[in-house]
């Protein structure tokens, strides 16, 4: 058990440790969801806020009711509705907002770093739930966890990561938790938006859907992003789906116990075919229940204080 | 290595919860209602054992289960993190007798934090508290039912339960610091 940060930035700096101690944690979060009473006291008295930049509704809605259950009282502050529109720096929100003394902000941002940013001059913790194209450490977090649960342990498996791996924070924080926790990591789309620089990183490319998920034991899907995208990457969504997107004749050629998932929202009959993403191999709303728990986890542990970790009496 | 005190030997520990299991089973007539609860993490394995002790007494075996009480507790702001084990206890524990079962008495407050986590999952019709050492300095009113053994301490030294479950042999131990 190793866990004495403030932050959760990004999954690149932390341990397998630190990604194992979130992991254990969620364990004991799940159960606390399954009960007639959900909630238990231990942020008592936190503020936490949602500081989303960025649209989001399953990851704010996620988080929001992970604070809640944790028993700590939740803003959402959505860039609409707010001062950003009148020209307010992200700085000077993000100290407005402490000065109201939360404790725990959790920023979704389009900058890349925009977390660490804040981390750099705030007291409060700050935890990253999506910055740009870098990193979404809680969903690799409940992707791992997921993971786990369904195969027991993450070494040694082949993991496939299928779709926008570019434009996609997602596939940058799984890429890195699955590589500290010794998966062997393959990646596959089109060749414009899978990027040869990955291959530095420990992952292996391929072009040929086939030949990526012959073998996965985990197929996870990407979805692909519109909003990021200026220009076209691929000719049309309808050739992506016949090249790249999973339907039953591609899951034929797959291992029979290999799990589906995606972290949503799906775009059925594009990256993944109905009957699939609501197939007995999905566990795409699995991961949404885990979510919940790896985010009371997080919460958790980057609200502790600064003694000794064990206690007693 | 700090100085030790043999507290409690392998063969004293088993007659201590033999007898505690006797007054348990003294104390409540209606077995088949009781449910015994083990604190984390040495609880878990004496409420295991008075457990099994109580089988031999009633004729049947007692649901035991396990609480973690970390998240309840009221002391988080002063340490990093605990560590969280999830809970399990196998029957609803509403109009239950539950017997909390813990290693050492000292504060009061994992008592006091087991309590409010078991609050959360149903009301009990009555809640008793076992512990193998009451070693005093209670910071909250909270006495046991059931004691092993009173053992009077200062606040420089430690309790130290081993357990044959965590490997190597029972044992109970007066560590000064």
């Amino acid at each position: 058990m190793i866990w004495n940060r403030k932050h959760l930035l990004d999954i690149q700096s932390l341990s397998a440790e630190e990604i194992c101690t979130v992991l254990d944690t969620a364990r004991a979060f799940k159960a606390v969801g399954e009960r007639v009473i959900k909630k238990v006291p231990a942020l008592r008295g936190k503020t936490v806020i949602n500081l989303f930049i960025e649209p989001s509704t399953r990851t704010r809605i996620s988080f929001e009711l992970a604070a809640q259950r944790l028993s700590a009282d939740v803003i959402n502050f959505t860039a609409e509705a707010s001062s950003l529109k009148k020209g307010e720096t992200l700085k000077d929100t993000a100290r407005n907002l402490e000065a109201l003394n939360a404790d725990i902000i959790i920023i979704r941002h389009s900058a890349t770093g925009a977390p660490h940013f804040l981390s750099r001059f705030l007291n409060a913790s700050v935890v990253n739930a999506g910055d740009g194209a870098h990193e979404h450490p809680t969903q690799a977090l409940l992707d791992l966890f997921t993971i786990r649960e369904k195969k027991g342990a993450i070494a040694g498996l082949n993991v496939t990561i299928l779709g926008d791996i570019l434009y996609s924070r997602v596939a940058r924080s799984n890429i890195w938790a699955l590589l500290k926790l010794d998966a062997k990591v393959t990646l596959c789309g089109p060749a414009t938006l899978v990027p040869r620089e990955f291959e530095q990183m420990g992952c292996r490319i391929t072009h040929d859907v086939i030949e990526a998920i012959r073998h996965a034991d985990i197929i996870n899907l990407l979805r692909i992003q519109h909003e990021r995208q200026r220009k076209t990457m691929f000719p049309s969504i309808g050739e992506y789906a016949s090249l790249f997107g999973l339907n039953q004749a591609r899951l034929a050629s797959t291992r029979p116990d290999v799990v589906i998932m995606h972290p949503g929202p799906i775009n059925r009959g594009v990256e993944i075919d109905s009957d699939v993403a609501d197939g007995e191999r999905s566990v795409i709303l699995e991961q949404v229940t885990n979510g919940l728990a790896v985010r009371m986890a997080v919460l958790f542990l980057i609200n502790g204080g600064k003694g000794p970790q064990e206690i007693s009496g | 290595m700090p100085e030790s005190k043999v507290l409690l030997d392998a063969a004293a520990v088993q007659r201590v919860l033999a007898r505690m299991a006797h007054e348990i089973a003294e104390r409540n007539d209606n077995s088949s209602q009781v449910v015994l609860v083990g604190i984390q993490r040495g609880g878990i394995y004496l409420a295991q054992r008075l457990a099994d002790l109580l089988q031999g007494v009633w004729g049947h075996p007692v649901p035991v289960g396990h609480i973690d009480v970390c998240m309840h507790r009221d002391d988080l702001d002063q340490h990093l993190a605990p560590q969280v084990h999830p809970t399990a206890i196998p029957c609803d524990v509403t109009s239950k007798t539950v017997v909390l079962v813990d290693d050492v008495l000292f504060r009061g407050r994992t008592t006091r934090a087991a309590l409010d986590a078991l609050n959360d999952l149903g009301r009990p019709r009555a809640v008793q508290l076992a512990v193998l050492i009451d070693r005093g300095h209670r910071e909250l009113p909270i006495k046991a039912d059931f004691v092993g053994r009173n053992v009077p301490t200062s606040l420089k030294e430690r309790i130290n339960v081993q357990l044959q479950e965590e490997g190597g042999a029972d044992g109970v131990f007066l560590e000064h610091l």
